[in-house]
């Protein structure tokens, strides 16, 4: 069970450090905490300018269900980023699902929900399933692939919808509630987005699948030469990433109650730059999605803390852009100081 | 239990395999037996990489037999080759650069619990007692990132261990390393072997297969030449087996007539990487930089080209100071660096030979802002055909090439240049016999054309052979300055491992 008492002398000089201590070091000098440090202080910015940003119910409502949406997303594109691919389809993915979710209820009144939920899921995996077989299969980058597809399933819901919207009267109000409905004073939609985010953190982080994942984005012709099942964990990726959009299809309608062709437009851009801003290496390998899913909370908290402050349109969206250079100046520049502090440990010892 | 002692672990026996039509193995013929370590050995495009590929499940064969303990094998994916009981350690060390140290021994493998969770600390306490075993300072938390060439060929090595294989493939997995760290890997495979394990080794240095092997097996243009016992050969058999021919000269060094002072070097420093180095390299003289891998040699020679930034110091050609961190002015007051990883910042393996020698004077061959084809292959030709580069048309692809031919084009591309000083790094690792006597020659002739050259090399016979003076670097400090005439392997090596020794003495007193 434990390493015998001879060996401690070896250990004693990498592993000085209890579990329990290296895991606060880490979880403290991480990448995400400095992401959590911004979201408060743009919290606190906000709230001494406003107090019910934070200190209404309602406010504290928004704070919370604002985000959820993109998480999941960003969640999924995170998981396609780790293994050096991208997934630009998500958004079309989202608007499909979204879509169908309203005709759904309208074509087959009284179909169950948890039924159209899972239909939206599966739905979402299956146009994932296309991009991941074209990418391991064909052999074509993601970024082409999913360049297409976004396209192509834009395409779909435009000549399904038409003109032609959903309303929130189309869909049955048990649903609905579904969008506002809190536990506590958590949303549900909120506690759905952590829920998925608990998931996905465990399966990359302690499952054998989820480091290969790590392992596939890190050195694709090391994992090759490993021997690791390099084609359908890329599937699986691409998969999981579109089942997560689904999801998100089925909260958008649940939240918004309107859908029409054009829901989620631009969407599959924002989930990549929270990925990024959350420290999500845009060539693969590292990153979490905790990060990303964290990434997506200050992009929607800057999102709606600007209006406030009366910054004009044009300069939200250059704040985005700024975040995301940011991000990568200050992963560069971290990378660098690691390496040098790397090689300088490797002369000391 | 017994039977199996003595049966084969693997069997090959007339194995074909063509890329096209090129027929990369010929008659592909290896028996090797458990407890016993088996040295392949051959010249660079003997077949060795492709036998081995083979066995290891990257490549199907197209004919012979191939047994593995017993059984026919077919292997179609290295996943079940590895899973069959086969590790094989790659050249190029092949590893994950974000993910820790231990992750990259065990990924695929690594141990579970309930939840199919993988056992973090299990992990990690088993990577901690292979190298305990090895004996090697490394912490398995660490990321793979910035580790040296040396310390990644540990984790392979690690990795193979922790396989509990049957038959372990080594391809040239001393290229990197030197000193102790050889010596430890001996020991390392001696243990294995005497487990009861299968062991192929290739190596170019015949002083480890002599020293590490019972059997040796010779390859040569893709086919089977004969097996013989390592105690009943020796070392001329061998190279007439491998070449065909005697190599007369491994070292044809002429003495040249020395000149002025090319290469002034005074005080360099680096924090963590070295400190006041000086030293001088004249017009026709070959200065060997000896020194354990990681000690710091080619950080030193990446400084003086002005490819890494130094602290203080000052580098000058010809008299002139040498701005630092600029290369192109480095290359243009007349200094050319060959690196060591040819592979990835030598050349340019998608290109062409014509290519990638016109490279480094590509300022020079533009008309109008324009570089024709025909403008690089009229200024490439020249220097190919001097170097004896064996390529079938100028245009063929750099990475098609062999090792030895893709060093000759690293070396033409910066001959093109007309340099004063020539900076070398490891010029013939992972050249065979023949070639290397090759690059030899050549290095030796430039310097008798009055080329001031800077040798970086692992090889003790090389670094004795080759050079006029040897420059002795530990832990990225300048620890002898020896003669010609005065360096012999003792002293060298004494230098080389000085701190180290008082290190470890202070430890154990």
């Amino acid at each position: 069970m434990s390493a015998p008492v001879t060996s401690t002398e070896a250990l004693a000089k990498p592993s000085q450090m209890s579990t329990a201590q290296r895991f606060v070091k880490e979880i403290l000098a991480s990448r995400e905490m400095a992401i959590v440090l911004v979201i408060l202080a743009v919290i606190a910015a906000a709230t001494s300018l406003n107090q019910n940003f934070l200190l209404s119910s309602q406010g504290w409502r928004d704070l919370l269900l604002t985000p959820s949406i993109l998480m999941v997303l960003a969640i999924g594109s995170a998981i396609v980023i780790v293994t050096r691919n991208v997934d630009l389809s998500v958004g079309s993915t989202l608007a499909i699902t979204a879509y169908m979710t309203g005709r759904l209820f309208i074509d087959f009144p009284g179909i169950p929900i948890p039924v159209v939920i899972l239909i939206g899921i599966a739905v979402g995996a299956g146009l994932g399933l296309v991009n991941g077989v074209l990418v391991a299969f064909g052999k074509v980058p993601a970024l082409v692939v999913t360049l297409g597809t976004m396209y192509i399933y834009r395409g779909v819901v435009l000549t399904w919808a038409g003109s032609d919207r959903i309303n929130a009267s189309d869909m049955p109000r048990e649903f609905l509630r579904l969008g506002t409905m809190q536990i506590g004073t958590i949303p549900l939609l909120t506690i759905t987005a952590v829920l998925v985010l608990l998931g996905a953190a465990y399966w990359l982080n302690s499952t054998r699948s989820g480091r290969e994942m790590y392992a596939i984005g890190s050195n694709p012709e090391a994992a090759t030469l490993y021997g690791l099942p390099t084609t359908k964990r890329i599937i699986v990726a691409f998969v999981i990433g579109g089942a997560l959009a689904g999801l998100a299809g089925v909260m958008y309608a649940a939240r918004y109650g309107t859908v029409s062709a054009g829901a989620g437009m631009t969407w599959e851009l924002n989930a990549i730059g929270a990925a990024v801003i959350g420290g999500v290496a845009i060539f693969g390998g590292s990153g979490t999605v905790w990060g990303a899913a964290l990434g997506a909370v200050l992009l929607m908290t800057i999102n709606r803390t600007l209006p406030i402050m009366g910054v004009p349109d044009f300069w939200q969206r250059a704040v985005v852009g700024a975040l995301i250079i940011g991000a990568i100046v200050l992963d560069r520049y971290l990378a660098a100081r690691q390496t040098r502090k790397l090689q300088e440990a490797r002369d000391e010892t | 239990m017994v039977a199996d002692q003595t049966a084969p672990v693997l069997e090959l026996e007339g194995v074909r395999k063509a890329f096209g039509s090129v027929v990369a193995l010929a008659d592909g013929t290896l028996t090797v037996y458990p407890g016993s370590v088996h040295a392949l050995v051959g010249e660079n495009g003997a077949g060795k990489s492709t036998l081995i590929k083979i066995v290891a499940g990257l490549h199907k064969r197209d004919a012979g037999t191939f047994r593995f303990r017993s059984k026919d094998a077919q292997f179609s994916s290295t996943a079940d080759a590895k899973d069959a009981g086969i590790a094989v350690i790659y050249q190029e060390p092949t590893l994950f650069p974000d993910l820790s140290v231990t992750e990259n021994i065990f990924m695929g493998r690594q141990p579970v619990t309930r939840g199919r969770r993988i056992d973090k600390q299990a992990m990690v306490e088993e990577a901690q007692r292979i190298f305990d075993r090895l004996g090697v300072n490394l912490d398995p938390r660490r990321p793979a990132q910035g580790l040296s060439i040396a310390d990644q060929q540990i984790i392979e090595i690690a990795k193979a261990i922790s396989l509990d294989a049957h038959l372990l493939i080594m391809d040239e997995p001393t290229a990197a390393l030197s000193g102790m760290e050889v010596e430890r890997l001996f020991a390392v495979t001696r243990s294995l072997r005497d487990e009861g394990r299968g062991i192929v080794f290739i190596s170019h240095r015949f002083d480890e297969v002599f020293d590490l092997s019972d059997t040796i097996t010779v390859m040569r243009d893709g086919s089977y030449i004969g097996t013989v016992k390592t105690q009943e050969t020796s070392n001329d058999e061998l190279v007439t087996m491998m070449v065909g021919r005697e190599v007369t000269e491994l070292f044809p060094k002429t003495p040249a007539e020395i000149g002025d002072v090319v290469l002034d070097v005074e005080d360099l420093n680096q924090a963590g990487t070295f400190h006041e180095v000086s030293f001088t390299v004249r017009a026709g003289e070959i200065v060997g930089l000896a020194g354990l891998v990681g000690a710091g040699r080619s950080e030193i020679a990446r400084a003086v080209f002005g490819v890494d930034p130094y602290d203080s110091g000052t580098v000058r050609l010809n008299g002139r100071t040498i701005p630092k961190n600029k290369p192109t002015a480095a290359i243009e007051a007349g200094m050319a660096l060959i690196p060591e990883d040819r592979r990835q910042q030598g050349l340019i393996l998608e290109s062409s030979v014509a290519h990638n020698i016109g490279a480094a004077i590509r300022s020079r061959l533009q008309k109008l802002g324009l570089i024709t084809r025909s403008s690089e292959n009229h200024a490439a030709e020249p220097w190919a055909g001097r170097l004896q580069v064996k390529t079938a048309a100028m245009s063929m692809n750099a990475g098609t090439m062999s090792g030895g031919n893709q060093q000759k084009v690293a070396i033409a591309k910066w001959l093109a240049t007309d340099p004063k000083l020539l900076i070398i790094d490891e010029p013939t690792r992972g050249i065979d016999v023949g070639t290397k006597s090759e690059v030899h020659r050549l290095l030796s002739q430039l310097a008798g054309e009055g080329l001031a050259i800077l040798m970086i090399s692992s090889e003790l016979p090389e670094v004795l052979g080759m050079a006029d003076r040897v420059l002795v670097v530990s832990e990225g400090r300048i620890t002898a300055e020896l003669d010609r005439s005065e360096a012999t392997p003792e002293k060298v090596m004494h230098a080389a491992t000085a701190r180290h020794e008082q290190i470890r003495e202070g430890a154990a007193a």
